[in-house]
């Protein structure tokens, strides 16, 4: 079964592992569920003909002898069926456990905030380090390594198609491995509640190839390109003199600060708002507006831009690509 | 029995000693005989009666929450009220609804089932209950003004530390923590002193009727699980307050060690909840059964195999945090030993039903209804104990889901069985057997549309705890389902409580045994009398009313004049003394007022603890001032042969 979205709608291989797991312990769970109805359901008719017929409860001896061998039998299938539970869940375990045979992994820094998430690309090579916000590239078949971080409270990483949650926790650094084995591009949510706007705190993935991810790479590496046109540059203008600045930044202008979600490709993603609203037109003027009709509780204030400063800054945001 | 004692006409007429019982043993007249009351039964029943309040107010949370989560993006309820609605939800099911409930049942019935005429520490009652009042009223008065707590009922912090969450919400329900857990601490110590030195004379401890055993395990587990949580909260005050940093990696302390120490409460809380639903489930099996429950001590041993087992899993709460791969599957490894005691108690019911002869009342059937449910929440809890499937369930809709299995099933449905089963003895008056049904099955129906769908929905990747979803989900369809069951659930608690007040007015009369009950508490009138026991029975077996045909033997000697219960042996329940009960006083009143003063002043400034620490010591020393001294006799108790 692969229901979009869900546990069993696997891309790669610690998700695929563990959905066989899931499976194998549903079927199980479900045939145990079924005797033991059939037991209770056994127990009821036998009970009620005993009633029928008028007779009292059976309490001979060799009835109790032979419930106490049931009783037994029972207990028995029960500690075997747990036994090979818990052997399963060890193997399974440790096979998602252990790096995925780490060749050239990918290493990316995760940083969950309130309520937005932080992707910072590590290389080799420190000016290829690349920071984005709510969108997370990986390419396919190449293991990458996530180490989860966070600032303010506890979030937990989850994108259901390549592995299971693991948590952000302030002052401590959690690891795990993902490999996405299938280009895709789903929805990731925040799994651990973190106040107010839990609900809307989610990023897009893109699994693609490793070519398109290269490309990718060097584009969203490259500083943002000066406005041309003169409502683009009026744009720019009310970007750094009105609140923007205070919280945003776009690598290649004087915008550089560390509180909200980095802009320089802003354009280029395919949600807002942590991937609460599709990226257009209409709805980056609703979000800008009036943040707190959207994400009620978000840390991004109203903005009172007259209807030209907007469309101004519209135009600006939109060279962002 | 001296003379000056016997100031009715004929003293051994058996009307006079009743008379002579009652006038002993009644609360005062009027409001101030209410409140200074420290009768087992009265203060047992306001505690079922509120807690049941409360459970509705929770209810009705929950049923604001499926309105707001019936469709995608709705706009009825905004993220700020939804916060407060599921935390106190949570908080007042788990901590005002579950634990005082199953503690009151126990307080209600242990001393009868056991043979006594009240609970060991009759004032400490009095004051647990007062406490676990004010700390519900706390918490609601804090919804009510918008001042709900909204971090989760489990507290993570940072989120429910100083820094981000501002204000007093988390600063209320640290406080509602102590209260109740002030409540459950001292309720647990009554029913293990209770049991342990005011057995009936007889009931040796392989006797002891397995709902007795279940609260007695339950009780362990309260005074060991307890204080973590006390502790935890009481930290969490302090970072808030005076700012001790205990949570704050920033200054050296830890957010994790919060984890730990709440969820090595929080697991066994789950099972405080549900062994007394065990004894419950006991009970009413073997009264319908026709016969005693098989395997007597295979369930005992179960009861307390499961009370210890259940301090080794609370890890596996915590498996999305940083821990090594062993050390996890040591906790999965944990979480599924507790299923074979609980598999167990279950074939034994199963054995009990399949050689007795039942009959399938309201009752009974809550007990296969329990059966149903709680084995899809225990199985469903395999999923999540094992550590890579819960990586991925974990923090979804399934985790509600699978609770509310558990707790629904493991604990509300015997707790519905058992109200339909001792109500007769509380009141006098059966219940509708007709209506009973119809709200048994629409809750049975209500549970599983509710809370079927919540399972999928955590696979189908919906996380908990958020306030709306958006449309390309593909979640409407489930969440509508679940919402509709929750009305359903929401009509058979209707029908319940019209059943309750149909039958108070009207019901048929009960009569001291109308099912042909196996314990004591069926060989009393109905409604109990405040006594209790006119003669002090003697046991001769397991079912202590099946045991024999006739009359009880019964212990002479107990003075009439006083509150006097005999206390007999730990293990063998041999007479051993006598010990004279409290009359009624309103200084456990007092002195919860005084905790309450200093607890909620504290909230609002560190110097309320200071002034409620010195009221507390004020109406500690008016409980131990010393009383006038009455004579003492210290006559031999007599045991008829």
């Amino acid at each position: 079964m692969t229901w979009a979205g869900s546990i069993f709608d696997t891309a790669g291989s610690p998700a695929e592992r563990i959905a066989r797991l899931a499976w194998f312990l549903i079927i199980v769970s479900a045939v145990t569920y079924l005797l033991v109805l059939a037991a209770t359901g056994i127990a009821m008719r036998r009970a009620r003909v005993r009633r029928t017929q008028g007779e009292l409860a059976d309490t001979r001896p060799e009835t109790g002898k032979r419930l106490t061998r049931n009783v037994a039998i029972a207990t028995t299938l029960t500690t075997l069926i747990l036994l090979v539970y818990v052997s399963a869940t060890a193997l399974t375990g440790k096979a998602i456990a252990w790096p995925l045979n780490a060749q050239q992994p990918l290493t990316i820094e995760v940083t969950g905030h309130q309520w937005w998430w932080q992707f910072r690309y590590r290389d080799s090579l420190p000016s290829n380090w690349l920071t984005t916000s709510n969108e997370l590239h990986i390419p396919v078949g190449r293991p990458v390594r996530v180490i989860l971080l966070s600032n303010d409270v506890i979030h937990s990483f989850w994108i259901p198609e390549l592995h299971g949650k693991q948590d952000l926790i302030p002052g401590h650094r959690n690891t795990m491995w993902i490999k996405a084995d299938r280009p895709g591009v789903w929805k990731a949510r925040c799994a651990e509640f973190c106040g107010h706007q839990h609900a809307k705190m989610a990023f897009d993935v893109v699994a693609e190839s490793p070519a398109q991810f290269a490309q990718w790479y060097v584009r969203q590496l490259a500083s943002a390109l000066p406005p041309t046109d003169s409502s683009a540059k009026h744009g720019y203008d009310v970007f750094v003199q009105r609140t923007c600045i205070m919280c945003h930044s776009i690598n290649g202008t004087e915008a550089g600060s560390n509180v909200g979600p980095e802009l320089t490709h802003i354009a280029s993603r395919p949600s807002l708002a942590a991937g609460s609203l599709p990226n257009t037109r209409v709805n980056l003027t609703r979000w800008i507006l009036n943040p707190q009709l959207i994400k009620p509780g978000v840390r991004m204030p109203p903005n009172a831009l007259s209807p030209a400063d907007m469309t101004a800054l519209l135009d600006y945001l939109e060279t962002l690509k | 029995m001296p003379a000056e004692h016997a100031v009715d006409t004929d003293p051994n007429s058996p009307a006079s000693l009743h008379a002579r019982l009652e006038r002993v043993w009644r609360n005062g007249p009027g409001l101030w005989g209410w409140l200074t009351s420290v009768n087992h039964k009265s203060i047992a029943l306001r505690s079922i009666i509120t807690a049941f309040t409360f459970f509705g107010i929770a209810g009705v949370e929950a049923a604001l929450m499926r309105v707001q989560l019936a469709r995608p993006e709705n706009s009825f309820i905004g993220p700020d009220l939804y916060n407060q609605l599921f935390t106190t939800h949570g908080s007042a099911m788990m901590f005002l609804f579950a634990v005082p409930m199953v503690q009151s049942v126990a307080l209600y019935f242990v001393p009868i089932m056991i043979g006594t005429r009240n609970v060991a520490f009759p004032r400490l009652n009095a004051f647990g209950y007062w406490t676990y009042l004010i700390g519900g009223v706390l918490l609601f008065s804090g919804l009510f003004t918008n001042t709900g707590p909204d971090q989760g009922w489990f507290s993570y912090v940072p989120l429910a530390g100083p820094g981000f969450s501002p204000g007093k919400r988390v600063d209320i329900w640290a406080q509602m923590i102590t209260f109740t857990e002030i409540a459950a601490i001292v309720a647990a110590i009554e029913v293990i002193v209770t049991v342990f030195k005011q057995r009936a004379p007889g009931m040796s401890l392989n006797r002891v009727p397995l709902f007795v055993w279940a609260m007695v395990v339950m009780s362990f587990m309260v005074l060991v699980a307890m204080p973590y949580v006390a502790t935890a909260s009481a930290m969490l005050a302090m970072d808030r307050l005076i700012a001790t940093q205990f949570f704050n990696y920033t200054e050296g302390g830890d957010a994790l060690l919060w984890q730990h120490l709440f969820w090595f409460f929080g697991h066994p809380e789950v099972y405080i909840i549900f062994i007394p639903g065990l004894g419950m489930v006991s009970a009413i099996v073997a009264t319908f059964s026709r016969r005693p429950v098989f395997g007597y001590t295979a369930v005992v041993l179960s009861l307390v195999a499961i009370g210890f087992l259940s301090f080794g899993l609370w890890v596996h709460h915590m498996f999305a945090t940083p821990l090594p791969q062993t050390g996890q599957t040591f906790f999965t490894a944990a979480s599924a030993m507790i299923a074979i005691p609980t598999g167990v108690t279950i074939f034994c019911w199963i054995a009990t039903i399949w050689s007795g002869r039942p009959r399938f009342d309201t009752p009974m059937l809550y007990v296969v209804g329990f059966i149903a449910l709680f084995t899809i929440g225990g199985l469903t809890g395999l999923l999540l104990a094992s550590v890579p499937v819960d990586l991925q369930i974990t923090d979804t809709d399934f985790l509600p889901g699978h609770i509310h299995y558990v707790l629904l099933g493991g604990m509300v449905f015997p707790l519905f069985g058992a109200l339909h089963y001792w109500f007769p003895k509380v009141t006098g008056r059966m219940m509708s057997e007709r209506l009973g049904k119809v709200s048994f099955w629409l809750l049975f129906i209500g549970v599983n549309v509710t809370f079927f769908p919540q399972l999928l929905l955590g696979i189908a990747g919906m996380p908990r705890r958020v306030y709306t979803y958006l449309a390309d989900t593909g979640w409407g369809g489930l969440n509508l389902t679940s919402s509709i069951g929750a009305g359903l659930i929401a009509v058979g608690i209707v029908v319940l409580v019209i059943n309750i007040a149909r039958s108070l007015a009207a019901g048929a009369a009960a009569g001291a045994d109308p099912w042909g009950g196996e314990t004591l508490e069926w060989a009393i009138s109905s409604p109990a009398p405040d006594y209790n026991f006119a003669y002090i029975p003697i046991v001769h077996g397991r079912s202590a009313l099946w045991a024999d045909t006739g009359d009880l033997d019964a212990v002479a000697g107990l003075r009439e004049d006083r509150r006097e219960v005999l206390q007999t042996t730990m293990l063998d329940a041999v007479p051993d003394s006598r010990h004279e009960h409290p009359d009624p006083t309103i200084v456990p009143l007092l002195t919860a007022l005084a905790v309450g003063v200093g607890l909620i002043w504290g909230i609002l400034d560190p110097i309320g603890f200071d002034v409620g620490a010195v009221l507390t010591f004020i109406a500690l020393a008016a409980w131990g001032w010393p009383q006038k001294t009455k004579p003492n006799t210290h006559e031999i108790v007599e045991v008829p042969k």
